[in-house]
């Protein structure tokens, strides 16, 4: 695969996935297609699993000791859990809460971390084209185009998450996940990276957590909803729709408990 | 309590609206209790100073000036004195937090004294001998008055710097294996072995030296590289447990950062967790050295005494400061005082280069310190 190679996105079909820690079973029977192009919004209240299931679609769950999957997770139709975890996380990318640039490089570093750590040979030029391309599609360009060489944890905090989403897009992932990725911003920041997500979804399938349901019901397509019925129990996957449905007319009463604020 | 006549603090103007009796104003509020005391009256800013000094007084008169106990009662006087003098004026509330405070900086003046007290003898003892001739001489040939210490400065250099060869690499990967690989039963033993090696005497490291050499060359055997085997023995679990610390303090969110870029586990950690912790294992090995560099006897049983300038580790013994500074005092010769003369100045060469390491740590942390959050 070349850096420059247009990826096409691709569906993520799960199937029958349970997640586990040590012998916790913390998500329980997931079964759900992740449209190419499109926002999948994953909402729930704290600690049903929500960020459980994003991490366990790029393999990034099992790093913690002691946890394992059951299931199958397809991207296009290649099991992500036949293949190297190292290669599933180069074509899955992801996003965190908290901005976590890496704080020993300079901006251009940073998005350019995810080539020069993995050894890609590129040439400097291509490589500058690249770093432009991910910066301009995060709408940081303009504002750190002068300041390329300054260390990126001399950013505001939208600037770093922006930064971020630089970083993972730079490699060019088939599926982006975001674990929540507004929620230590402010209403202007979170307003600029909503706006970010609907204009990458022209190029990936992007799969974002949140626990702000207008945030979800602005920047997403597709809505699953995901509760648990006590703490202890494992959380399941209630109901997935297209947002519309879900915040106007869901088919489950709990989901429009949910939504409409009664409960969580 | 009253109000005073004058405040002694500016800033406190707004409470005046209020004078008067503090304390039970006719219009307290309804829950009944009083309302705020206004302005309370505090003693000045130099009250401590006042305190000690007028202890010092007293205690020169009844002591008659000999050192400790003129210090000790000193001490006391001016402590229970300003708890007093607080409690009367301020009320037992500052009283208690004066003499709290007075307490912590008494232990503090307490712990420096005899580092203030070794620092100003060997300095004033060191200055003596602290001259050109010390620093390009050895003590190749001479008796008596003159010669220099080269050949030892040499050797502590020489020895510690191969020390340091050996115990970073092992100290580093054995840090990188505890913190980043090592689960369960083996890293708690291995944690528990670098725990205790951190504390075993430096004669037993010398001594582990000189038995694994003689194994190889036979009894008798003094090399520089011994000496440096003995002081890495007890630099290893210093810079692995300083090195562990600062693997530690890097957010695993920068970890999972590069995971989430497909970067494989040991190349984050090359390239993501070491350059971020690199200050501080820099400042860490430091100190390390700095903790070996004096080691004096596992030094004498494993490099030997020497007069003259070694500069290779592997050829025969290697003088060094501390052993040289002992020497020096232990059989000095007829006259005894060059000699000793040049050991106090071995012993101030000594300390100059410690601080010098100490002072390159903190300006390197200082410098190049990562920002972690």
């Amino acid at each position: 695969m070349t850096a420059l190679a247009l990826v096409a996105a691709k569906t993520v079909q799960v199937t029958d996935l349970n997640l586990y820690y040590g012998s916790f079973l913390a998500v329980e029977d997931v079964n759900i297609t992740i449209e190419p192009n499109k926002v999948t919004a994953l909402i729930g209240s704290s600690g049903c699993g929500k960020s459980t299931f994003l991490r366990s679609l790029n393999r990034m769950h099992e790093l913690v000791p002691g946890a394992r999957v059951e299931g199958e997770v397809l991207l296009d139709d290649e099991d992500i859990y036949d293949a190297d975890p190292v290669s599933v996380r180069r074509r899955i990318g992801m996003v965190f809460q908290a901005p976590n640039p890496f704080p020993t490089m300079s901006i251009y570093d940073n998005v350019a971390a995810g080539i020069k750590l993995n050894h890609r040979r590129v040439k400097k030029a291509e490589l500058d084209e690249i770093v432009e391309r991910a910066l301009r599609g995060a709408h940081l360009w303009d504002e750190v185009k002068d300041r390329l060489n300054k260390p990126g944890m001399g950013l505001s905090g939208g600037q770093q998450q922006r930064l971020c989403i630089a970083r993972a897009t730079a490699v060019e992932p088939d599926v982006l996940l975001m674990d929540e990725p507004a929620s230590a911003l402010d209403p202007i920041a979170t307003l600029a990276i909503e706006e970010l997500i609907t204009e990458l979804k022209k190029q990936y399938t992007i799969v974002i957590v949140t626990h702000n349901m207008q945030q979800a019901s602005r920047a997403s397509d597709i809505t699953a909803f995901f509760n648990i019925e006590a703490a202890g129990r494992p959380g399941r996957l209630v109901e997935v729709d297209t947002t519309e449905k879900i915040f106007s007319n869901p088919s489950k009463q709990e989901t429009e408990d949910y939504v409409s604020g009664r409960f969580g | 309590m009253h109000t005073p006549p004058q405040h002694k603090t500016p800033v406190d103007s707004p409470p005046r609206l209020e004078p008067a009796p503090a304390v039970a104003a006719p219009a307290a509020p309804a829950r009944g209790r009083p309302p705020l005391p206004v302005a309370a009256r505090r003693l000045p800013r130099w009250a401590p100073w006042a305190a000690v000094a007028a202890a010092a007084l007293v205690a020169a008169v009844l002591t008659g000036l000999r050192l400790a106990p003129f210090a000790a009662l000193t001490a006391i006087l001016g402590g229970v004195g300003l708890y007093a003098w607080s409690r009367v004026v301020e009320g037992a509330r500052h009283a208690t937090d004066r003499g709290v405070t007075y307490a912590i900086s008494a232990a503090f003046a307490l712990a420096l004294a005899p580092l203030v007290s070794l620092l100003w003898t060997v300095v004033e003892r060191g200055l003596h001998r602290f001259d050109g001739q010390f620093f390009t001489w050895s003590m190749r040939g001479v008796i008596g008055e003159g010669g220099g210490a080269i050949h030892a400065i040499y050797g502590t250099l020489i020895i510690t710097g191969c020390a340091t060869l050996i115990s970073v690499p092992v100290g580093i990967l054995a840090a990188i294996y505890l913190q980043e690989y090592g689960t369960g039963r083996l890293k708690r033993a291995l944690t528990f072995f670098v725990d205790v090696m951190t504390g075993i005497p430096s004669i037993v490291a010398g001594l582990f030296a000189f038995a694994l050499f003689s194994l190889f060359f036979g009894p008798g055997i003094r090399l520089g590289i011994m000496g440096s085997v003995a002081l890495s023995v007890l630099m290893i679990p210093i810079v692995v447990r300083s090195t562990e610390e600062m693997l530690r303090i890097v957010p695993n969110s920068l970890r999972e950062a590069a995971y989430a870029l497909g970067v494989p586990k040991w190349r984050t950690i090359l390239k993501v967790v070491l350059p971020t912790a690199l200050a501080g294992i820099v400042t860490g090995v430091m100190l390390a050295i700095a903790r070996v560099i004096g080691e004096t006897a596992p030094l004498l049983i494993t490099a030997g005494v020497v007069t003259s300038v070694n500069t290779n580790p592997f050829d025969g013994r290697m003088a060094n400061l501390a052993v040289f500074a002992f020497n020096s005092y232990k059989s000095p010769g007829v006259p005894p005082e060059p000699a000793i003369d040049r050991a106090w100045t071995a012993a101030l060469v000594l300390i100059l280069i410690v601080m010098t390491l100490n002072v390159v740590a903190r300006l390197i942390y200082r410098r190049f310190g990562t920002e972690i959050r």
